[in-house]
């Protein structure tokens, strides 16, 4: 299949791998942001090809991972609502909340539907006049602009009941996070080549150099991530920090400008809270008052939700890059797909669950 | 990757304390989730959770040899020199019609097969109809000659019928049980438990085709597409099997056979591994799937190692008879694209391992829930 196989050929990734071998000379941690790429590695098994000096970290670049737990909860109140049809992203219905999950609210006779895209769901609204139809809608920027479409769709139809539950996160701010805590490991980073794809790596810019931080932006085939794997590592080993696009069929500097127009009219920046690391200030987006008549937290009053999640849940420091799955003693002992402890073990997109998927819990030798 | 092993063993040995709480540095993993209050449904997703219902509400109370077998039809001995072979399947597939197919085929077809992997030859089945309230009389005719064509083709009869009808919204035009039976000589063995570290293993054409024939046909996705399910009787493959690898003394080089529908050829896999307490290696590159079926699959986010097929069969081979099996499934309707995909290990027990394209190695899990809509 074109642009898929050529990029998962074995002697491309095994001369890279190696061309990564003679050049690296000492250890170095490399993040990679984003859960589909954490997921390729573990499926492909890149990172045993990689030399040991080379450590990948896994980043918070999956959406139904950071989504709040305040935010489920809410979720959960409007789905279990009579009426309402709520629609979602497969992967969301498995999230816990506080006591339950969207799964659990369908078990109970709440209209959960999963949806492959937001403008399903106006759909289901124009189709539906008397019911209430919400979309769950989360993400990074990838979503944004679908979700931003399902807005300014549903304001021109006119429909009166449609609403999205928005909580929209943004990479930047995070990389910013990461870097600026105490605590951190991370050398450099390899950029969600998707996100990238969308608003362009112009915005990496200021980050690479205020921390001296190389910044690879980088697909997601196995030789997309040995040819950012490299140029990261050559960065390190030169003692460079630069902006550079390993990923240029899909990603130019200023990013797709009429999907960053649609985000620019019907969202706004604001502070968002993440799982497992709390609030970061500007790193999200909410809906701009001008289209509030289609905000589901006021449309079914549920702004006064809050909840505390437990501040030392390890999903929060394997979303930051500090520890690995299989640091955690109740990694594929107590937590798993079907009873998951935590967010990171809930998406197919989340680093416990891709070292899960992928028998990460137990010794592999031929 | 030394270090992670380490650790993780460590961990995994010291985690007697299954279903207690976890202490993580002193405080609590949040958000312990089960599932066990109400049915969900990832029960019938054919995966972990579907055999966890099975080991924990089923099992115990039905418990008997046959059963206990775990395989996709008991086994009984009724006769002397031949045992009888019993299973049935239940169909709530949406939309009724699909490419390739319809309930009624896939209803046929799916009990025909599952006294086919016992190495037994089907000989009756029965048909029982749930209908829904305001169902066009000629949907239900179309679908019953179809049940008609798919027996005829298989050789088998439908001697015995039940018909429910239940009120409009509480099913979804129909759903169809069919029970069937067939009879195998005492001196075949094949079974979930007979794979042996040595044998190879085979499939039997490209895998992934059902399961995104059905998911396109429902028409939710925007996606449109020429591919046709795979639904097929695989009983004259089958015994064209039999029939090349039939040992000196009695008996069959075929040691496990089993159609990899709900969950596909991982989930199967995994289930013979574990029955028979093996390791399985499989060539990533070596397992064929449709180019369509593939770029589907990526455009969804699904691996076509989980996504059902209803014609299709896994062959675990002593290794002295593949070649020959082989040979015969080619030249059989159903088999022409047959290949072998990997091999039987002494171990990891339990456990399947895939060669990745890239050439690295990773253990191949069961599918853990619901992937996919209701599509048999």
């Amino acid at each position: 299949m074109k642009y898929v196989t050529e990029f998962r050929e074995a002697s491309l990734v095994q001369k890279t791998t190696q061309e990564i071998q003679r050049t690296v000379t000492q250890p170095w941690v490399l993040m990679e942001i984003c859960g589909g790429q954490t997921h390729a590695i573990m499926r492909y098994g890149l990172d045993q090809m990689l030399p040991s000096q080379v450590e990948l970290v896994h980043g918070p670049g999956c959406p139904v991972c950071v989504t709040s737990l305040e935010l489920i909860d809410k979720a959960l109140v409007i789905a279990s609502q009579p009426e309402v049809i709520f629609t979602s992203f497969g992967d969301m219905l498995r999230v816990p909340g506080t006591g339950q999950d969207l799964f659990s609210v369908r078990a109970n006779g709440g209209d959960v539907r999963v949806v492959y895209s937001p403008l399903d769901a106006v759909k289901i609204a124009q189709a539906n006049p008397n019911c209430q139809v919400v979309f769950f809608a989360i993400g990074f920027e990838t979503t944004a602009p679908a979700n931003a479409m399902s807005v300014i769709q549903a304001k021109s139809l006119g429909l009166t009941n449609f609403s999205i539950l928005a909580s929209h996160v943004c990479v930047p701010p995070a990389i910013r996070a990461i870097l600026g805590s105490p605590e951190n490991r991370v050398q450099a980073f390899l950029a969600a080549g998707h996100v990238c794809a969308v608003m362009g790596y112009w915005q990496y810019l200021s980050i690479s150099q205020e921390f001296n931080v190389p910044i690879v932006v980088t697909g997601f085939e196995p030789v997309d991530i040995a040819q950012g794997v490299l140029m990261a590592i050559r960065q390190l080993e030169q003692g460079r920090a630069e902006v550079e696009n390993a990923y240029p069929r899909a990603v130019t500097l200023e990013g797709n400008r009429p999907a960053q127009t649609i985000i620019d009219q019907v969202f706004m920046t604001c502070d968002q809270k993440w799982r497992g690391i709390g609030t970061i200030p500007a790193s999200g987006w909410c809906l701009k008052p001008e289209y509030s008549d289609f905000d589901a937290e006021t449309r079914f009053q549920v702004q006064s939700i809050q909840t505390e999640e437990s501040p030392v849940c390890i999903a929060g420091q394997i979303l930051q890059g500090l520890k690995k799955p299989v640091d955690c003693p109740a990694f594929a002992v107590v937590c798993n797909p079907e009873h998951p402890l935590g967010a990171t073990m809930v998406s197919s997109e989340g680093a416990c669950a891709a070292y899960y998927s992928y028998g990460r819990q137990e010794v592999v030798e031929i | 990757m030394n270090s992670i092993n380490k650790t993780t063993n460590k961990r995994i040995e010291n985690g007697s304390n299954r279903n207690q709480e976890v202490i993580v540095d002193g405080a609590v993993c949040p958000l312990p989730l089960t599932h066990t209050k109400k049915i969900v449904m990832g029960h019938g997703g054919g995966g972990k959770m579907s055999q966890d219902l099975i080991k924990v509400t089923f099992l115990p109370p039905f418990d008997n040899p046959a059963l206990r077998a775990g395989d996709d039809a008991g086994v009984v001995r009724t006769h002397a020199n031949r045992e009888t072979v019993i299973s049935t399947d239940s169909h709530v597939v949406w939309p009724l019609f699909f490419p390739g197919g319809d309930i009624g085929k896939l209803a046929v077809c799916g009990t025909v097969n599952d006294i086919a992997m016992m190495g037994a030859s089907p000989q009756y089945l029965t048909a029982g109809f749930i209908l829904e309230e305001g169902l066009e009389v000629d949907i239900l005719e179309r679908i019953v000659a179809s049940m008609k064509n798919s027996a005829s083709e298989a050789g088998v009869q439908i001697v015995s019928g039940d018909t429910k009808v239940v009120q409009q919204g509480k099913v979804d035009g129909m759903f169809i049980n069919t029970a069937g039976i067939g009879e195998r000589p005492v001196s075949i063995h094949i079974g979930g438990s007979q794979a042996k570290p040595g044998d190879l293993v085979i499939v039997s054409g490209t895998v992934g085709d059902h399961g995104i024939a059905v998911l396109c046909a429902r028409g939710d996705l925007g996606i449109e597409s020429d591919i046709t399910s795979d639904v097929a009787p695989l009983n004259g493959l089958v015994a064209a099997m039999l029939h090349a690898s039939y040992l000196p003394k009695g008996g069959t080089g075929i040691h496990v056979l089993r159609d990899p529908t709900r969950g596909g050829l991982a989930t199967s896999l995994n289930e013979i591994a574990a029955q028979s307490q093996v390791g399985i290696l499989i060539n990533e590159d070596a397992i064929p799937v449709q180019p369509a079926v593939m770029a589907a699959c990526e455009m969804l986010g699904f691996d076509p190692l989980y996504i059902a097929n209803e014609g299709k069969l896994i062959a675990i081979i002593a290794r002295e008879y593949a070649d020959l099996v082989l040979e015969v499934m080619r030249k059989t309707r159903y088999g022409e694209q047959s290949r072998i995909i990997g091999e039987v290990l002494g171990s990891p027990k339990g456990r399947v391992l895939m060669k990745t394209v890239i050439g690295s190695t990773r253990v191949v899990e069961v599918l853990s829930g619901e992937i996919l809509p209701r599509i048999c």
